[in-house]
Parts: structure tokens; C-alpha cells; sequence
């Protein structure tokens, strides 16, 4: 199936809660070499076809638009995957 | 005097909001999020609740709903609308306000009576009250922390548009204690707090006077039918 990978991570200046939980929860099981976790989404958009260079073109749209919030998050990689 | 309810799926403070609306004194007109036709209200409420599941980002797919291409139009030609929590989410993911919700900072899931200074009366929906008021209502949200950016922030603070702060407690972790915010024509506000959860004697927040007296959200909608009546 090919398709177009968008990968959207919480800004690097932002606090992620969700990320440090999971840091903390390392430290507790003594992961103590792990100094920082963060936690992004990586969304699969399937298509019938190789995806062509206007469906990556539309791919980052999407994901700038409304796969992510520019506020709060980056879109840190939209990449092509067959 | 009609007011729209939108009900989105995984909506939940629909009825509630309905509710404020008919105790105000205006009619509560429902609007479904797949219908882009208003009926022609004269108001909208965006409840609370956790549309489409809170799926990508709390908001952000109501936001793309056909029901909000209409209210953006409207909103933008002055049509009062409120958003409430989610509404307020959806207001932000639809850009008719500034900045973003994220998780609250210490990760709980927070329900309480909250204390708001109200630092905005110039709204279709604050114009009841008195600049620098205290209200209580409740609050309930799990991504209720409000964040922007320094230039939105300076903006947010120069222009006046911050319409509610929290009192004596952050609960979430809000920059600059954030609760809510006025767009900068005052037609659309958005807030975290349940001011429709607090329009009835009995089933309010305590006061000193009497436990669950708390009536402090019946003013946001007593204000936007005097604005519609003296429009």
C-alpha cells in the first residue's frame, strides 16, 4: 500500500505531559541513561497509486491545515513510503 | 430572539446549554454539524463535550464540520457566538480566536467551582457584568491549558482581548491565567468554564449565601439578548 507518512511533534518549547509521564515512568524503572521523552503522532495516508509529487504537494497542505496546529505542534517530516 | 445550540458527535453540554438559553428568555434553536443551514438564529453556542472523540486534536475536526463553514461566514460578519470548552477548542482550531489547548499541565482530568475576574465587558456576552467582576462557575476539562506565542500573547494582552482569568487557582496551567478570550469585534468569545451549568438556583456552585446558588452564567446569556434587543 503506498503512502505518505506525516509525522507531527508537540514544539519543542511546549510542555509535553503526555511525554513526561513516560520520562518519569522510565526513571522509576531506572532508565536513568533516558533523559527526556516526547511523544508525536505518525499518520498513514493510504493511497491507491504511487503518490505523485502534487499528491505530496497536497499531503503537506493537509498536514499544515489540519493534520496539525501551528500553535502547538510541527510538522516535522511528511515523506513518501511505498 | 433565537439561539442556535450546534450539536456535534460526543457532544454532551448540548442540552444543558438549551437549557441556559430558555431560562434567559430567548429560544433554543438545535443545529446539527452536518447541516451548514443556521435558521436563521440571531446567536450560537458551541457546547462543551468531546466532539469526534477529541480525535486529532480536541477540536480540530468539528472545526472542518459543514455547520462551521456557515458560522465562520457569520461569525465574521458579527453573528455572536459563544464557545464553551470544547466550543471554545473549536473556536481556536477554527480561527476565529487565537492560540491553542493543550493538556492540563499536572495531567488530570480537573472538575471544580472555578473563580473567573471578568476582564472584558465589551462582548455580546460579558456586557452584563461589571469590568474586574468575580464570577464562579464550574470548570471540567482535561485540555484546558491555553497557550500562544510571545507576539499573540503581547497581542492578546495590548489589544484587550483576554474576556475571563482564573482566580486564586491555575487550574490547568494557562499561560498568563488565560480562561477565556473576546475576538476583537467582542462578537465571539470562547471560555473553558460551564457558565451553562450554572444558570439555575439549586443546581449552581456554593455561594455564601446558599449551597448551589451560584447563578454567575446566566449573565452571558441574559447579555447576548440585550445586545440582540438594543442592536
Amino acid at each position: 500500500m503506498p503512502k505518505i507518512i506525516v509525522e507531527v511533534m508537540p514544539k519543542a518549547d511546549l510542555l509535553d505531559p503526555a511525554g513526561k509521564a513516560v520520562a518519569n515512568a522510565l526513571q522509576r524503572k531506572g532508565h536513568s541513561e533516558v533523559t527526556n521523552v516526547r511523544i508525536g503522532k505518525r499518520i498513514e495516508l493510504h493511497y491507491a497509486n504511487t503518490p505523485t509529487e502534487a499528491d505530496l504537494q497536497a499531503a503537506k497542505q493537509i498536514a499544515a491545515d489540519f493534520l496539525s496546529n501551528g500553535v502547538i505542534e510541527d510538522v516535522v517530516n511528511v515523506i513518501v513510503e511505498n | 430572539m433565537k439561539i442556535g445550540v450546534v450539536t456535534f458527535p460526543g457532544t454532551l453540554d448540548d442540552r444543558d446549554a438549551a437549557r441556559a438559553v430558555r431560562l434567559a428568555g430567548a429560544e433554543a434553536v438545535s443545529l446539527w454539524h452536518a447541516d451548514t443551514n443556521l435558521h436563521s438564529v440571531d446567536a450560537v453556542v458551541l457546547p462543551g463535550g468531546f466532539s469526534f472523540g477529541d480525535y486529532l486534536r480536541c477540536g480540530a475536526i468539528a472545526a472542518q464540520a459543514p455547520v462551521m463553514e456557515s458560522i465562520i461566514d457569520a461569525a465574521n460578519g458579527g453573528l455572536p457566538v459563544l464557545g464553551i470548552c470544547n466550543g471554545f477548542q473549536v473556536l481556536v482550531e477554527s480561527h476565529l480566536l487565537p492560540g491553542g489547548l493543550i493538556r492540563n499541565e499536572h495531567q488530570h482530568f480537573i472538575c471544580r467551582d472555578q473563580k473567573l475576574i471578568v476582564e472584558n465587558v465589551d462582548t455580546a456576552w460579558t456586557n452584563g457584568f461589571k469590568l474586574g467582576q468575580e464570577i464562579t462557575i464550574p470548570l471540567k476539562n482535561g485540555e484546558g491549558g491555553y497557550i500562544a506565542d510571545a507576539e499573540t500573547l503581547n497581542r492578546l494582552e495590548g489589544e484587550g482581548l483576554i474576556a475571563f482569568r482564573y482566580s486564586e487557582v491555575n487550574p490547568n496551567g494557562s499561560v498568563n491565567n488565560i480562561a477565556g478570550l473576546k475576538n476583537k469585534k467582542g462578537n465571539v468569545v470562547g471560555l473553558m468554564p460551564h457558565p451553562e451549568h450554572a444558570v439555575e438556583p439549586g443546581f449552581g456552585p456554593d455561594t455564601s449565601a446558599a449551597m448551589r446558588s451560584g447563578v454567575d452564567g446566566l449573565t452571558f446569556f441574559t447579555s447576548v439578548i440585550n445586545q440582540l434587543v438594543n442592536a
